[in-house]
């Protein structure tokens, strides 16, 4: 009994769900950064004050599910090594400081992307008396990804935009 | 050339009064003539080694028990020409120093006395004669070390510990030499060296045991060596150098006297308690070089690291000699005191300018200083100079000796008798050891105390130390590159000291135009190449930097603390966090007591309101040798009291029955 359990496991074929990456989705508009990066993106991601959702699917967007690492896509633990920064949340007042000094710290072309709804416009935390504002009000974003939280599969289509493979 | 033997005891005793000159010009009279006396000394030495005749004077008045004999040979000229170099840059140094720190009148009267008995040691030709100038290095020296005596308790447990062992050393000294001179019925250690041969074995051995202990105590040998971080790191920093670069060479030149000279070199036991001694010296003084936190410390066991290494070449040398591989010994025997010049040297340095540190910042405390390169680029250049040497890379010297010893060691495993089969592997891998962990020791010193951002107010407004004390240190940073590019310069020197013990020695090596090459063995080495090398790849690598970077515009930013906005010099690297994976692998040798307090707010244990975190670094062999003893002395000492109970009565009974007990025994 136990042998067929083991032999039904070990038979069991893998499901190939998808070989080749379709394409990436072409964006003119960020086509001279897109040549800057050259198939590679580097991200160094900051909470600035969410729920964490947003961080749930992040986290997902790595697994060997969506496997994001294969278009390029990279998280980095500092700013220094990045592209990128991709802040989630809305910026609290505690975080608008550190949040200032890491897009400082971040590497040429050093842009700003700005992940879910809180990120764009606070979301349902606007005027909230520990919120500063969102992302996209205190600084200049260069994507936006929108979406409570965005599902993986929108993360990674966004993303690919930037790297561009 | 006995005048000017004459003129260092007399330049040297001339500076004894300046105690009684007016506080302002103590120093400058005391340093002065100190200098003279040094510049005489050096020019014996100099007379010593080029004609290869011996300075010797003797009177018979001025000591009681056999009058005073000075003797200066090759070997003698090489210990006090290494002296009197250190001297002199001490005394500049010395004058700068106490521009604004007044000499005390003990001070001023120790410093020239304790640099002339250091001069004339080497130069002792009977028992009498070099107890007494013993004595009197030790007891100046005592002096010195305590002379800040009122500023902090350290001083005073340093003084204790130094007088406590350097006593004990001389007592053992004392004994050994008395020993052998009661067999020779005579002092002289001409008469004494002639009849060695008659001695029994037994006599021999407990002879050199005793001398040894004295001598490797104060050189600062393990387990011997407790004194000498402590009265090393709180001597005033003129004082501290002339120890650490002079005065425990004295301990080496005891060894090669005794066990050469006046013994006629000894059976393998010896050499293997030397090498032994030397192994655990090296190694157990750069595991506590590379984990300090103080600097003088650090330098103070890095002494004991250093002489290490140069018992190893002594031992070594011994036993080659005694296994009978005469050329090998002598190469061993070369490298080990060319090293020995070249640690006087930069240790010399290295002490000067800690001393300027501490002048200018009031602390020797590393994780206090940081950013001096900045503000005091000369004293640190001289610090970094020296640091290089100690390190063991080239260009400079230290790099010579440590190749040369290595090759001797190297080429004595090829005699291939069992001892040294055995115990030269030991000291190649203590020397790779030891040449690590320096390094690691001398990165953490500079680059924490010397680089990147002060961590303490008194570090970020310091200004470079007064010129005369750059200048003392200076001359001894220069002679390291001296020593460095053309070490043909002192190679003659060592080579008579080493011609004055093996009469039909060649010397070990040989200049071939800029290169140096070893006798006997396959070695060359050629310093000007490897500082042309050097200079040129540095280049390189500048015009590179250059070349790529000339394009591209470059943004100066602030370090990245994480996003931290309250940046505090505190969060930088400091010399216990460089030092705490060290220190956690040789934990059980270094023994740290550490202290974590951590205190919580009322409201909620969730929130600590404050860290308290000490760490002292503590000395195993005090612990587990000191510390015991100490406790049984007192525990002796206590019952001894009970030997005095006031009644004299009592008294009267211990008169008698002493009385009784010589009556009977001298019947």
């Amino acid at each position: 009994m136990y042998g067929t359990w083991m032999a039904r496991l070990l038979s069991a074929r893998v499901r190939v769900t998808e070989t080749v990456p379709a394409p990436a989705p072409v964006d003119d508009e960020r086509a001279g950064l897109r040549r800057q990066l050259r198939g590679s993106l580097q991200i160094r991601h900051v909470d600035a004050g969410s729920c964490n959702g947003c961080e749930l699917e992040v986290a997902s967007i790595f697994s060997p599910v969506y496997d994001a690492e294969q278009y390029g896509i990279r998280l980095v633990a500092s700013p220094r090594h990045a592209d990128a920064a991709m802040v989630t949340g809305p910026v609290t007042k505690n975080m608008a400081g550190p949040l200032r000094l890491t897009i400082e710290a971040l590497a040429s072309p050093a842009v700003v992307i700005a992940l879910g709804d809180c990120a764009r416009d606070c979301g349902v935390f606007k005027g909230a008396y520990a919120v500063e504002g969102s992302v996209t009000e205190l600084t200049e974003t260069i994507l936006q990804i929108p979406g409570c939280p965005p599902t993986p599969a929108v993360i990674i289509a966004a993303l690919r935009t930037l790297s561009g493979s | 050339m006995n005048a000017l033997e004459t003129a260092v005891a007399v330049f040297g005793l001339l500076g004894a009064t300046a105690a009684m000159a007016p506080a302002r010009a103590r120093a400058l009279v005391a340093a002065a003539l100190t200098a003279l006396a040094s510049m005489s000394a050096l020019l014996v030495a100099a007379v010593v080694v080029h004609t290869h005749h011996q300075v010797q004077i003797t009177s018979k008045s001025i000591i009681p028990f056999g009058g005073a004999a000075l003797r200066l040979d090759a070997l003698g000229a090489l210990f006090a020409g290494l002296t009197a170099l250190v001297a002199i840059a001490a005394s500049v140094y010395l004058i700068g120093y106490a521009r604004h720190h007044a000499m005390s009148r003990t001070a001023s009267a120790a410093f020239p006395l304790f640099v002339t008995s250091m001069l004339l040691v080497p130069a002792a030709w009977n028992v009498m004669t070099f107890l007494l100038l013993w004595e009197l290095m030790a007891l100046t020296s005592l002096a010195l070390v305590l002379s800040d005596y009122r500023r902090s308790e350290g001083v005073r447990s340093a003084g204790l510990w130094y007088a406590v062992l350097t006593h004990a050393a001389a007592a053992s000294i004392a004994l050994g030499l008395l020993l052998i001179a009661g067999h020779a019925h005579c002092q002289d250690f001409g008469v004494i060296a002639a009849a060695h041969a008659t001695m029994t074995p037994g006599l021999r051995g407990a002879a050199f045991l005793l001398l040894f202990v004295g001598f490797a105590s104060k050189s600062g040998i393990v387990p011997l060596h407790v004194w000498l971080p402590r009265a090393h790191a709180e001597a005033p920093s003129a004082v501290s150098a002339l120890m650490s670069a002079a005065m425990v060479n004295l301990g080496v030149y005891g060894v090669l006297r005794v066990g050469d000279t006046l013994l006629g070199g000894g059976p393998q036991w010896w050499w293997i308690t030397v090498t032994m001694a030397g192994t655990v010296s090296a190694i157990y003084g750069s595991i506590h070089a590379a984990t300090s936190t103080d600097l003088k410390r650090l330098l103070a066991y890095s002494t004991t690291d250093n002489i290490g290494l140069v018992f190893i070449a002594l031992g070594t040398a011994g036993l080659l000699h005694a296994t009978g591989h005469p050329a090998y010994a002598t190469l061993a025997l070369f490298a080990g005191l060319f090293h020995l010049v070249n640690h006087s040297v930069f240790k010399g340095a290295l002490f000067l300018s800690a001393g300027s540190i501490q002048y200018t910042t009031g602390t020797r405390n590393l994780d206090l200083l940081g950013g001096l390169l900045k503000r005091m680029p000369i004293a640190s250049s001289i610090f970094a100079v020296g640091a290089v040497a100690i390190s063991a890379l080239p260009p400079l010297g230290g790099f010579v000796s440590e190749w040369i010893l290595l090759q001797s060691l190297l080429h004595g495993l090829s005699t291939s008798t069992t001892v040294t089969v055995i115990l030269v592997p030991l000291s190649v891998a203590a020397l790779a050891l030891t040449g690590g962990l320096t390094a690691a020791a001398f990165v953490k010193a500079f680059g924490v105390g010397f680089l990147g951002v002060a961590r303490s107010e008194s570090a970020a407004q310091v200004v470079e130390p007064p010129r005369l004390m750059n200048v003392g240190a200076g001359l001894l940073g220069a002679a390291c590159i001296v020593l460095g590019l053309a070490p043909m310069v002192a190679t003659s020197i060592v080579d008579g000291a080493v011609r004055s013990l093996e009469p039909g020695y060649v010397s070990a090596v040989r200049s071939r135009g800029v290169a140096l090459a070893l006798r006997g063995v396959h070695g060359v080495f050629e310093p000007t190449l490897i500082a042309l090398a050097l200079v040129t790849s540095l280049s390189l690598v500048g015009g590179l930097r250059w070349f790529i970077s000339r394009r591209r515009s470059i943004r100066r930013a602030v370090a990245w603390g994480c996003g931290r906005e309250q940046f505090s010099p505190r969060m930088t690297y400091t010399a216990t966090s460089f030092a705490e994976p060290l220190q956690r692998v040789f934990d059980d040798v270094v023994q740290p007591s550490r202290d974590l307090d951590v205190s919580h707010q009322s409201e909620s244990r969730y929130f600590v309101e404050s860290v308290r975190f000490a760490s002292r670094d503590a000395d195993a062999f005090e612990r587990y040798l000191y510390h015991p003893a100490f406790a049984m002395a007192r525990t002796a000492a206590r019952a001894a009291r009970r030997l005095q109970n006031g009644s004299i009565h009592r008294y009267l009974g211990y008169g008698l029955v002493g009385l009784v007990i010589i009556l009977v025994v001298s019947r």
